[in-house]
């Protein structure tokens, strides 16, 4: 192997002897890179899976079982630790009112991100930069220096604890990050078939809806997958302005849930809770994972 | 892929961006157009205008008031919330853990999620052009699974994980022979800060690792032959053209890992969400958090808020100068700053 290698080497430089030494160095180096380079990821791939392998598990034990030690397998599997959590968690429930909230809040984000990325990115009008720059404060400063104000904005508007109030904030806080990605994208698109629409005899709404937004629909599908990831995930938000229980979200309900566990610990039931949590994501994930990587390395890329 | 972007880091750069194409897009105004801009835009730019920037540029007025939320009076007391801050024990001790934790979590972070990146782009066998590792995929699959995983859960697991009784932890290192029964991780002030800089690193470092993979995979095959030729080896290659040419990617993962670690407010809720023992975990969004909700000081509340968002600015502020004075980010100017937002939209979409 490092011969065949010594020979291309050879072939491209004028000094082989010294050549040749070098790159059995080189050669042997790469070895331990290689070797360092599977342990490493061997390593992590191992700290990532146990623990969750281990909460899999978990979830079919007894509590007793769990306390007694942490590596024997269940005596029998427990399905009825899912229905515990199920019942006492409010699973179900939190999960609905996620989902009525991160679809709607994901549709208005994408439909008023893209609209308003596209107004910035085609279009030439004062004030057009100062908008540009506002929205990029927007997304450096902290969330938590808006919390207060937010909430008795919501208040103000009767909109505390009620679901558009937080569909609307989720808006709000999506959309610099959607603008700015998408205003990159709307300015990479070009110009001949907009025109050709306009001689067409196309309106600027006919333009946006039926020219524009489907050529921009790579990038309204990875901004669409970040959203989602980052609305889902939402804890903040939710736990500071949404804090009627028949509204919370997941995030907040299992929240409340462990916290809940303190006093009377059903172990069982809060490992398949967790469970219950997770695997949809996870699914999802993994039917979409190359997309996924898809969406991140457009983020890089720019 | 590529082209689209670069052609839209030059456009970005121009004077008037908006000429692209050639032609200025001035016509006439239509009742059609009217409508159109006040939708396109005005809706957007109300609700962002209402429920985020209306909201900071209040915070920074009610900062300087002594309100207390649910009665309409309040007196304007000036910097005094601030320098009551600045005698404030814990507040001051929160400061002093989240400083803490912005210095190490991107650091370990971002060294983990390179090194992992690394790994699966440059660690493949050594003869012929450069080729990613066996298994990358699945490595990389891997790699990103805590990150869909909802921060709160992630925070859930660990905490099950530590459990001093029935936790992983201690059952692998009793098992390995180590005396770790009944150790409370998050029970002691000497690790309970380490413990909590962990899960966030584990909740995070798959995002980053995804994010460095494809900024690698965008270097240029030549640059990788022309160190080949000149009988660099991968290590020399990792050190010499992968990290250079990647290292506008690191700045601004490295901004966006501050922001995240300044905030931790979802792991430290669900890990230790009493502030850790003699506070040692307790961060600004915690304090700030209790202050306002728990305790109803809304003013005192939103000073916190802005001293974080100050931290923030300064953090941020500091990566930046490190890099440009290690010879970073100036070098092809403006171009490369167009491209920054864009970039750091991207991991701001990570961090959220």
């Amino acid at each position: 192997m490092s011969a065949i290698a010594a020979d291309r080497k050879q072939a491209s430089d004028r000094k082989p002897a010294r050549d040749r030494k070098l790159t059995r160095a080189v050669v042997s180096s790469d070895r331990r890179f290689a070797a360092l380079s599977h342990g490493l990821l061997i390593l992590w791939s191992v700290i990532v899976i146990v623990p969750m392998l281990w909460v899999l598990v978990s979830s079919f034990k007894s509590t007793s079982e769990i306390l007694s030690s942490p590596f024997t397998l269940p005596d029998h599997w427990r399905i009825e630790n899912y229905e515990h959590a199920w019942t006492d968690a409010n699973i179900g429930k939190y999960f609905l009112n996620s989902v009525i909230v991160v679809v709607s809040a994901l549709f208005l984000v994408m439909l008023l991100g893209a609209m308003c990325a596209y107004i910035l990115a085609r279009f030439e009008f004062p004030g057009r930069r100062l908008i540009y720059y506002v929205m990029l404060a927007g997304l450096t400063f902290p969330v938590f220096l808006a919390i207060v104000p937010l909430f008795f904005q919501l208040q103000n508007f009767g909109l505390l604890n009620t679901r558009p109030g937080l569909i609307l904030t989720y808006v709000a806080f999506a959309l610099p990050f959607t603008v700015f990605f998408l205003y990159a994208f709307f300015r990479s698109l070009p110009h001949d078939v907009y025109e050709a629409a306009l001689i067409d005899g196309a309106g600027d709404w006919r333009a946006f809806f039926q020219v524009m937004l489907p050529m921009a629909s790579p990038g309204m599908a990875a901004v669409a997958i970040f959203n989602f990831l980052g609305l889902w995930n939402q804890f903040l938000l939710p736990v500071a302005l949404n804090t009627n229980q028949d509204k919370w979200v997941l995030t907040q309900g299992m929240s409340a849930y462990a916290s809940s566990q303190v006093y009377d610990i059903d172990y069982g039931a809060l490992f398949a809770a967790i469970v219950v949590t997770v695997v949809p994501v996870l699914i999802v994930y993994i039917i979409f994972q190359r997309r996924i990587a898809g969406s991140v390395s457009q983020g890089t890329f720019r | 892929m590529k082209d689209t972007i670069t052609t839209s880091d030059t456009a970005s750069s121009r004077p008037t961006p908006a000429a692209r194409g050639g032609r200025p897009r001035r016509r006439k105004l239509t009742f059609d157009r009217v409508t159109f801009f006040l939708a396109f835009l005005g809706v957007p730019l109300a609700i962002f205008v209402l429920f985020v920037l209306y909201p900071f540029v209040q915070a920074i007025f009610w900062a300087m008031t002594n309100w207390r939320g649910f009665s309409p009076d309040y007196d304007f007391i000036g910097l005094d919330n601030f320098t009551k801050l600045l005698e404030d024990d814990i507040f001051l001790k929160a400061l002093r853990n989240v400083a803490l934790l912005a210095a190490f979590v991107p650091l370990v972070t971002l060294t983990l999620a390179l090194g992992v990146a690394v790994a699966v782009t440059l660690g493949g066998p050594s003869i012929g052009p450069v080729r990613g590792i066996r298994g990358a995929s699945f490595y990389r699959i891997v790699s990103f699974f805590p990150y869909v995983v909802p921060a709160i859960i992630v925070g859930l697991i660990w905490a099950q994980m530590y459990d001093p009784n029935a936790g992983l932890l201690n059952g692998i290192l009793t098992k390995l022979g180590l005396d770790f029964e009944e150790f409370s991780w998050l029970g002691q002030e000497s690790t309970a800060m380490p413990a909590l800089m962990f899960v966030i690193v584990w909740g995070l470092v798959g995002f980053y690792a995804v994010l460095f993979i494809a900024a690698i995979k965008g270097v240029p095959a030549e640059l990788y032959e022309a160190a080949r030729i000149d009988g660099a080896g991968r290590f020399r290659m990792t050190i010499s053209v992968t990290l250079p040419a990647i290292r506008d990617s690191v700045q601004t993962a490295y901004i966006y890992l501050g922001i995240a670690a300044l905030d931790a407010f979802v792991y430290v809720q669900a890990l230790l969400p009493g502030g850790g023992p003699a506070n040692s975990t307790l961060t600004i969004s915690q304090d700030l958090f209790n202050t306002a909700f728990r305790k109803g000081q809304f003013g005192y509340a939103t000073a916190m808020g802005v001293v974080l968002a100050v931290v923030t600015l300064v953090f941020a502020a500091l990566v930046f100068a490190v890099n440009r004075l290690t010879g970073g980010g100036e070098s092809e100017g403006k171009k490369k700053a167009s491209g920054f937002k864009a970039r750091r939209a991207g991991a701001k979409g990570g961090a959220q």
